[in-house]
């Protein structure tokens, strides 16, 4: 059964192509069974493969399908690996893809769109499986491409407007950058490891190279560009909030669960090279606390659903690089798991709470949906619990991990394990803002919702993710074997309680200000500093400002000044020139008959005359 | 018989010659160019003449006779070209004729 | 024998075709379809045969001037079999793309389009480099009747441009090749063109780079490269879809042809002290074409520059010289071929139904004709590099082998990638996304691909998918010549270094 692993791809790839080729003639209910169908298909196969994997007690099993190309020495062939890390992706990716695909089944009921819509998500899903099941980073590269594609695609699916439009070219370009540090970062592997076989290249790597090299410093930073630029993290951080424009299955599936958390899988996957330049694993802990404090200050200021959930994906991918960075693999991908089943519970939730209020995005638009939607509310309920580390809730687990990792470690350990744990605090306000306001308090929506929006095919996949929200932290992931016997770390019991009580203080400072209506928000942003910080903050720390400057504003200039291409402007003046030397020669041929008889005696005399002379 | 020194003759035919093209060069009416055409083609004669009798050879005579000939017929076809010409623009006027411009 | 029919075949047909026009106006498009059609099947004969001596599957050797040393010497190998297969392969989808937009002097237009594929052929082939000469001549004066006769508003300016352009630098090649010629002369006492011999001329030093900058220049005014670029936007924005076709799939090809077959194999020192700059060009190309081409507002201005830009990968392969670069050199010529040609059908496609070709007055297309928008979208996306499509092996393949080469330029060229994201997919968005606007055109003609339209594009689709996938069977064609060719400059620099 492990052989038919080529399978996984395979049936979101059929289903796309078949969702493609009829274009949108094939009725709604079968659009629905082939799309989510085939990643269904997809999850079962996996899971099949995973029980068979985990009883074959292997570690790791590769399958090889067909030679890529083979160009002298460069040999990448579509071949897939499995492993404990891609193990767990694979099913995070089918399973949590697959609820989602069901929940868009209902949430996309009356777009004309539909058929499209699901033929991206298909691919999606290709995708994303092709990236973390590849053998060697050239095909990693292709998912990661192609993920990077459809995140295009779905960011822009309403086109009609223009800035959707720009905001799915904003989210491809920016990630491009990191790309391409990252296909550089490949480039240099290949040339100095000669292969791109992701555990060949490891274990040349491992041999050639010391710790501190050069070399090793460099790819890692190269493919640490790749990372930050997938995962929105800094400073390529700037796309995943507009983003949001997509349809909200797509900001769960895409934007929180699976592809923006492809940047953790890749140093997760190459985590030899990280070790063997300690001073990029030190930088990933660093951009991953900057990010998570950064985001989560500005989740406070937002007043958008989704924006909040994005700046707080961002936040918690942020939590994951400081697993990575201070070598806790197994605890950043165990976060990267459960992340995926409460975030994509938020986002769904959101969705049905968008949908209920006909399309209201705006939480002050909202509040006192607590009867009204109690789905939702139960989702958020316990998604926010999970999303804050509420004790014994799945998120609780892994940044439970996380942070005792980061406690032991040395160096900027108490640094990381302090702002970690202020961030967990401003985990705990955001969230319960966000909360506090839409579910309680009064009513301001526009059009009052009469009822829940949805079926059993939105509320059965709201209801499983609440589920693996809660209980998701007991799931044992196989992560030990690949990445070594990882130390145990001890904090004191204080400590450890401190850590705890941390979020359970945001909930209150939050319960305070939007539930008991203690404090007031309105007090607090009393201060002219106040405003001003709150604008600085809703702005993203002003990075789109300051990039607009940097980058694009340029660009355009340049563009425009130059429409006409400046070296054709050569050419134009090689023209010029040979027109006015042309004019003055014309100027000769007057058609006067005595200027030509002139010229003619002229030219004897002048002929005489040298000849005479000489 | 005092004989003519050559240099009087040549002088002669040289006056003659820029006689008629300045007569070629000014004149706007086509008539007088032809004419001066004329002038400069005697010129070109005398001096042949004058450079037989210096050196007391026939070919300059023989030449004059070629060149009489062929003003001749060249008086023939211009004025017949003059002739339509005139009949077709209604002048003689070369610069107004002009057409060859670059 | 078979190369002579190849070529032949054309010349023939071309003639009838304009001939059949008297009897009925609808003849010549058949019979130049049918005639490249006919020559698609002769090339995969190919594709069997065996390799004999140094690699060449197919040659002919007849005398021609043999006072001269000009002989008609026709030979191919894996690397000309895959752009013969591109060019007739291309040319059919040409001929498609004309079928109904060439109405007048139908029968002229075919018998230019087949004569200048003869000419393309002939460049492929040939290994007599007077004759590769007059093949490079041949191709070029059908070419400008097409752009002069079947072009758009501003055509003889464009026609001319091009005629000049190519004309110009096609007389230094004809110096290099004279020159070489006699260089010939001096060593071994005769006069020859023929490839094996010149390969075996030795010239020293300075004369050597000028000798060789002929050809350079001559090859990357073709290609383009930067700075001798600036007749293609003006080429393409007039020239008829077909033309196009036919410049940006195939002619373009020919002067990556040249550099690889002629310009770095006969002047091998040479090449490699000038490389750093031939790079540098590239990489200009690659970054300033980028740049103009997302300024444009003519949407086939702006695919030519893109164009340009992307043939910098190829000048950047070429000359980083070693095999994944090579490699990645020409199958960034196959795929652009494809990709290239299919935008621009796309936007004559466009022009054909609207009557502009400014962008500023498109948008929104997507609702009214959704299979061109995925069609257009598909090509858009294997331009800017989409791995699984034949764009990306090529421009990965260039810059890994480029990486190895010279590092600096590398990183510099690869910021084209990013570059690439940003003009196609602003042209996705200003053609198909949006509200839909029809202020400054009639869109009553505005409808989407018909059938015929979809096989041509679903063919170079599937040719796109299947570089992309599986590039294996078109990288074992080219493999042997290149190795062949890297080692043979490698030996003849060791030998001169030796000295």
């Amino acid at each position: 059964m492990q052989e038919l692993i080529w399978l996984l791809p395979t049936y979101p790839l059929l289903g796309f192509l078949a969702l493609v080729l009829t274009a949108g003639r094939l009725p709604k209910n079968v659009v629905a069974i082939i799309g989510a169908g085939s990643v269904g298909l997809s999850f079962l196969t996996a899971a099949i493969i995973a029980a068979q994997f985990l009883a074959s007690g292997e570690e790791y099993f590769i399958k090889e399908v067909w030679t890529w190309m083979a160009v002298g020495g460069f040999t990448p062939g579509f071949n897939f690996y499995l492993d404990g890390l891609s193990l767990v992706m694979m099913l995070v990716i089918t399973g949590v893809g697959f609820l989602i695909h069901l929940y868009a089944t209902g949430y996309m009921a009356d777009d004309p769109g539909y058929s499209r819509f699901f033929s991206y998500m298909n691919l999606f899903v290709a995708a994303m499986l092709m990236l973390v099941l590849g053998d060697n980073l050239v095909l990693l590269y292709l998912g990661w491409e192609g993920v990077g594609l459809c995140s295009y695609l779905l960011i822009g699916f309403w086109y009609t407007n223009p800035d959707n439009g720009y905001a799915a070219r904003k989210a491809f370009v920016v990630t491009r950058v990191g790309d391409t540090a990252m296909a550089l970062g490949l480039f240099l592997l290949f040339a100095e490891l000669g292969t791109l076989n992701i555990q060949d290249m490891l274990h040349a790597a491992e041999a050639e190279w010391e710790i501190g090299n050069g070399l090793a410093v460099a790819a890692a930073l190269l493919l640490l560009g790749g990372a930050v630029g997938k995962s929105a993290q800094l400073p390529l951080q700037t796309w995943l909030p507009d983003a949001m424009a997509g349809p909200t299955p797509i900001s769960a599936l895409i934007h929180a669960a699976t592809m923006v958390t492809a940047g953790v899988y890749l140093i997760a996957r190459t985590h030899i090279l990280f070790e063997l330049a300690p001073n990029v694993q030190e930088l990933v802990g660093w951009v991953g606390l900057i990010t998570l404090l950064m985001a989560g200050f500005i989740a406070l200021t937002q007043s958008d659903i989704k924006r909040i959930l994005a700046f707080s994906t961002m936040s918690q991918i942020g939590y994951m690089f400081l697993a990575l960075g201070v070598g806790a693999w197994s605890a950043g991908i165990l976060h990267l798991m459960t992340h995926a089943f409460f975030k994509a519970l938020l986002f769904l939730a959101s969705g049905t709470v968008i949908l209920s209020l006909h399309h209201e995005q705006d939480i002050f638009k909202m509040g006192a949906l607590r009867q009204k939607l109690p789905v939702s509310f139960f989702s958020f309920l316990l998604g926010s619990l999970a999303l804050t580390a509420f004790p014994y809730t799945s998120g609780y687990f892994s940044k439970d991990e996380i942070l005792i990792a980061a406690h032991g470690m040395e160096g900027p350990g108490m640094i990381f394990f302090y702002g970690g744990v202020f961030g967990a605090f401003l985990t705990g306000i955001y969230t319960f803002r966000l909360f506090f306001i839409v579910f309680f308090g009064e009513s301001k929506a526009a059009h009052p919702p009469e009822q829940e929006y949805g079926g059993w095919n939105m509320n059965g996949p709201l209801i499983l993710l609440m589920i693996l929200s809660v209980v998701g932290g007991f799931i044992a992931v196989p992560l030990d074997p690949l990445f070594g016997d990882h130390e145990e770390h001890h904090i004191s019991g204080l400590l450890h309680a401190f850590m705890i009580a941390v979020p359970l203080i945001g909930i209150a400072i939050s319960a305070c200000f939007f539930y008991f209506k203690i404090w007031s928000v309105e007090k607090l942003m009393a201060s002219s500093f106040a405003q001003s910080l709150h604008k600085f903050w809703n702005s993203g720390w002003g990075f789109d400002w300051l990039y607009d400057r940097l980058f694009v504003l340029p660009f355009l200039w340049l563009a425009r000044i130059n429409r006409a291409d400046i070296i054709d402007s050569f050419y134009g003046l090689v023209v010029e020139v040979s027109r006015a030397a042309n004019g003055m020669i014309v100027k000769t041929q007057s058609g006067y008959l005595r200027w030509y008889a002139l010229s003619i005696a002229a030219g004897l005399v002048v002929l005489i005359t040298i000849g005479v002379m000489l | 018989m005092e004989s003519i020194p050559v240099e009087h003759g040549l002088i002669l035919a040289a006056i003659l010659f820029s006689i008629g093209l300045i007569g070629v060069l000014t004149r706007r009416n086509i008539v007088f160019v032809l004419m001066s055409l004329e002038i400069m083609l005697n010129a070109g004669g005398l001096a042949f003449i004058v450079g037989a009798a210096r050196w007391g050879h026939a070919e300059g005579q023989i030449m004059f006779l070629m060149i009489i000939t062929l003003a001749a017929a060249e008086v023939a076809v211009g004025l017949g070209l003059i002739i339509q010409m005139f009949r077709r623009y209604k002048t003689v006027d070369i610069n107004v004729l002009s057409e060859m411009k670059g | 024998m078979i190369l002579l029919w190849l070529i032949s075949i054309l010349f023939i047909g071309g003639i009838i075709a304009w001939l059949s026009e008297r009897i009925n106006p609808n003849y010549p498009r058949l019979i130049a379809l049918v005639t490249v059609l006919l020559d698609l099947l002769l090339m995969f004969s190919l594709l069997g045969a065996e390799p004999g001596d140094g690699g060449w599957v197919a040659s002919v050797d007849a005398g021609w001037i043999p006072r001269f040393g000009i002989s008609f010497y026709l030979a191919a190998d894996g690397l000309s079999v895959l752009l013969l297969l591109l060019t007739a392969f291309l040319g059919v989808i040409a001929i498609g793309s004309a079928w109904d937009e060439i109405k007048e002097q139908a029968g002229f237009f075919y018998f230019n389009l087949l004569w200048t594929l003869a000419g393309v052929l002939g460049v492929f082939t040939a290994l007599d480099l007077f004759l590769f000469f007059f093949f490079w001549e041949v191709m070029l004066i059908p070419m400008y009747f097409i752009i002069a006769i079947w072009g758009h508003e501003n055509k003889n300016y464009a026609a001319m441009k091009f005629f000049i352009f190519t004309q110009v630098t096609g007389m230094l090649m004809l110096i290099s090749i004279l020159l070489l010629a006699y260089f010939h002369y001096v060593q071994y006492g005769a006069l020859s063109f023929n490839y094996h011999d010149l390969l075996a001329v030795q010239t020293a030093g300075r004369l050597e780079m000028w000798i060789m900058l002929g050809f350079f220049i001559a090859f990357t005014t073709k290609l383009p490269s930067v700075p001798f670029h600036s007749w293609l936007p003006d080429a393409h924005s007039q020239a008829p879809t077909a033309g196009s076709v036919i410049l940006a799939g195939i002619l373009l090809k020919t002067g990556a042809y040249g550099l690889i077959r002629f310009a770095v194999p006969l002047f091998p020192e040479a090449s490699m002290s000038f490389a750093p700059v031939a790079m540098t060009l590239a990489a200009i190309s690659i970054l300033y074409c980028a740049k103009v081409a997302f300024a444009q507002a003519d949407i086939k201005r702006l695919i030519a520059y893109t164009s340009v830009s992307h043939m910098g990968f190829v000048t950047l392969g070429v000359y980083a010289w070693n095999e994944q670069a090579l490699q990645g050199a020409v199958m960034t010529m196959l795929a652009h071929g494809l990709s290239a040609a299919a935008l621009f059908m796309l936007a004559g496609g466009l022009q054909h139904r609207i009557h502009t070709r400014n962008m500023t007055d498109m948008g929104g297309f997507w609702a009214k004709v959704p299979r061109m928008a995925v069609v257009a979208l598909f090509f858009s996306v294997a331009a800017l590099g989409m791995p699984g499509l034949g764009n990306f092996i090529g421009e990965f393949l260039a810059l890994l082998g480029a990486f190895q080469a010279n590092i600096t330029l590398t990183v510099i060229s690869a910021f084209g990638l990013i570059f690439a994201s940003v003009y196609s997919l602003w042209v996705i968005q200003k053609v198909f996304q949006g509200e839909y606007a029809n202020a400054e055109f009639d869109d009553s003609h505005l409808s989407d691909l018909t059938r015929r339209e979809m096989v041509y594009f679903g063919a170079m689709m599937i040719g796109l998918i299947w570089m992309g996938m599986y590039p294996q069977s078109f990288l074992e064609l080219s493999q042997p010549v290149l190795v062949e060719l890297i080692n043979s400059t490698e030996s003849a620099i060791a030998a001169v270094v030796q000295n």
